[in-house]
């Protein structure tokens, strides 16, 4: 019951005093002479040109969506996976009509240019 | 075991802080956000209702609903940012105080 | 079950089933076009697709209604709401053909998205199901979110579209957890499980509740009931017309449906809980739908008030819940179908008259019947009808709510329900008045333009939309008896 948990608490509660604790003392304790070159960015790293807030190009986002699209569909492919063993004809018809409907879906995006890197 | 009220409270948790961000943020990524945050709060309450509500666990409605909607909250998604983009395209904005064409 | 069966009985979902295959095929006919070519073709095609479904849906009406998979059932309403959802397609299609610029190029994916609407639309009619009634208003949704920002010359309409997705897919959270509610209150998805668990003094009745109020925010916004109904205007003005038309009626006649069959046929037992809270939501509804729509100067965004107002006439049939009430709601839903498209279109061949601006000012009206007698008569026949001045179609459909919501005891709604179309009466006049008796201010240059011939295909529905109009007002009790409601 809910004693098992009480474990997980007093993990938790752990897990985020010790850290807080570590940062906390740091900054207490640790000694701080700052100067230039301590406050770039990247303190032993190449300087950054440029904006570092730049735009994706759309193109992307196109490839982005059509994937996150089909990659959750194939969530609809993973009862059937489980259940192979038991299926009846009629849930078997049923998941290549879906296939189908994928593959149709997809020529659609590859005819249209969809998947074209310009 | 956990209860169920206590799924249900984290469910209704979950999808007041989507309210939240829906209602607060003025940016329309942020608001979708929220959004999908609402529906995986419904997704919580399905699984619950389906371990341990009224019907046969044999009866695996609640699961299958809560497979349907993750695939119905990605389509949104992909619609939505399509929509976002397009926006994007023509207003260099989406803040959605910024779109102020319509109205009566 | 036996496989055998299954696929006899999915013969309930034959109009669903031939709209689907045809989106396959107009997709694969799209990719199959070179360049510009064939966009009359694709019209053509989906015009014809529509047309077997309903030839599909009248093959199989008068069929014993049939439950198929636990999800959807074919009974006389759903298919008397297919047959409205069906014709608005339809005339949707054939106001689409010539209106957008965009359509040469991508007509493969705005017709495929239309008839996915369609059939998102029909689903919502013959679920009985939790499952399969938010996966059809998915299915429609997302399709009229793209559809109203599909004329991308114009900031408004993909404006609208935007607004159009971000307050529907936040009502449709509502949906989706006032459905999980359901789902845990009754212990299944089945609308009669549900009603039956809870009938019989099982299941957890403290959750039904919260569930309808939190489903009432998602049809609620879906069919623009008055605290939800902040989009309406907006995504009406905004979206490209023939759209603005097609989802107008779509729209309403699936989330009513839906919402119709949900209530009477999962919760019945809780009538006495959920008709007040409605009743006082369709009061609303009507009221600030019809005081707001005397205030607009667009004719669009009247057009859009005047359906809200609409949309809480319909709502008066439900907090009747009856049998007659139901089939009263089809009708009227066939009947403002027609009415509705019609001055819709009546709008498009103005906008055209006026230099396409995709909206037209009431002001601009003044003196319309010189210059275009015509199409001012068809106005003043669609605007009379809304209105519900007999013997025109929204009469009957007006009158029919009325009686069953009389006969079920809600006298002081239908009360209400008059004032408000006498009110509404003023601006749908008004209309009529501007385009008999005015002048037009400037008249000078107003004169000076070209007459521009509306397109072939407008003038088509325009005509079916008067022969509709009159036909179904002058022989009421003949689609009176077609048209069949929930339990008939």
């Amino acid at each position: 019951m809910l004693s098992q948990y009480f474990f997980i608490l007093i993990m938790s509660g752990l897990a985020v005093v010790l850290p807080l604790a570590a940062i906390v003392m740091g900054h207490f304790l640790g000694p701080r002479r700052p100067d230039e070159i301590k406050n770039d960015i990247y303190e032993s790293g190449v300087e950054t040109i440029g904006e570092t807030w730049v735009q994706f190009r759309a193109q992307y986002y196109l490839i982005g969506l059509v994937f996150v699209v089909f990659d959750v569909e194939a969530l609809f492919l993973f009862p059937i996976a489980v259940a192979y063993q038991q299926l009846e004809m009629f849930a078997v018809l049923a998941t290549i009509f879906f296939v189908l409907l994928l593959v149709i879906g997809l020529m659609y995006d590859w005819r249209k240019g969809a998947l074209e890197w310009q | 075991m956990v209860p169920l009220s206590w799924y249900l409270m984290l469910a209704a948790f979950l999808f007041s802080c989507g309210l939240y961000g829906a209602l607060a943020r003025r940016n329309a990524i942020a608001m979708l956000m929220g959004i999908e945050l609402m529906l995986n709060a419904a997704n919580i309450n399905l699984v619950a209702f389906w371990r341990h509500g009224v019907g046969p666990m044999e009866d695996l409605t609640g699961q299958a609903f809560a497979v349907l909607i993750i695939g119905l909250a990605a389509a949104e998604a992909a619609v939505g940012l399509a929509l976002i983009i397009a926006v994007y395209r023509e207003r260099r904005t989406i803040d959605v105080d910024e779109l102020d064409l319509l109205s009566g | 079950m036996d496989t055998a069966l299954l696929f006899d009985n999915a013969v309930v979902l034959l109009p669903e089933l031939v709209l689907a295959v045809g989106v396959m095929v107009l997709m694969m006919v799209d990719i199959g076009r070179r360049g510009q070519n064939g966009s009359q073709l694709l019209a053509g095609l989906s015009v014809a697709i529509l047309l077997l479904g309903i030839g599909a849906s009248v093959m199989i009406w008068g069929r014993a209604p049939v439950e198929y998979l636990d999800g959807a059932i074919s009974d006389g309403f759903a298919l008397s709401v297919r047959l409205v959802i069906l014709i608005a397609g339809v005339l949707g299609v054939l106001l689409s053909r010539n209106w957008f610029p965009a359509i040469e190029r991508q007509g493969g994916a705005f017709y495929s998205l239309h008839l996915l609407a369609v059939i998102g639309m029909m689903l919502m009619g013959t679920a009985t199901n939790l499952i399969v009634l938010f996966i059809a208003l998915e299915i429609f949704s997302l399709a009229l979110y793209i559809l109203s920002g599909f004329y991308r010359e114009n900031a408004r309409s993909i404006e609208a579209a935007m607004k159009y997705f971000l307050l529907g897919a936040f009502a449709s959270t509502f949906f989706v957890y006032g459905c999980a509610l359901l789902y845990g209150a009754g212990g299944s998805s089945k609308f009669t499980q549900i009603h039956e668990t809870l009938a019989t003094g099982g299941g957890n009745p403290s959750l039904v509740l919260p569930g309808i109020a939190l489903l009432l925010v998602g049809f609620g916004f879906k069919v623009s009931l008055v605290p939800f109904h902040m989009w309406t205007p907006d995504v009406y003005q905004g979206a490209p017309t023939p759209v603005t038309a097609f989802m107008s009626v779509g729209t309403k006649a699936a989330a009513f449906a839906g919402f119709f069959r949900l209530m009477m046929t999962a919760l019945p037992s809780f009538h006495d809980q959920w008709a007040m809270p409605l009743a006082i939501l369709a009061v609303l509804t009507m009221t600030v739908g019809n005081l707001t729509a005397l205030r607009q100067s667009s004719v669009k965004r009247m057009l859009a008030y005047s359906g809200i107002a609409h949309a809480g006439n319909i709502l008066i049939a439900l907090v009747a819940g009856t049998a007659a009430a139901s089939s009263a709601a089809a009708f009227y839903l066939f009947a403002y179908a027609f009415m509705n498209i019609g001055a819709f279109t009546v709008t498009i061949a103005l906008e055209r008259q006026y230099g396409n601006e995709n909206d037209v000012e009431q002001s601009r009206l003044a003196g319309a019947a010189e210059r275009f007698p015509v199409l001012a008569a068809a106005m003043a026949i669609f605007m009379l009808s809304l209105s519900g001045i007999p013997p025109l179609a929204g009469f009957f459909g007006k009158f029919l709510v009325f009686k069953a919501a009389v006969e079920a005891g809600w006298a002081w709604l239908v009360v209400i329900g008059v004032l408000n179309s006498a009110v509404s009466a003023y601006y749908y006049l008004r209309i009529v008045v501007a385009m008999y008796f005015q002048q037009p201010e400037q008249a000078g240059d107003e004169k000076e333009q070209p007459f521009v011939p509306a397109s072939r295909s407008s003038v088509f529905v325009v005509v079916v939309s008067v022969l509709a109009v009159v036909v179904i007002g002058l022989q009421p009790g003949l689609w009176a008896d077609l048209l069949r409601g929930l339990g008939q």
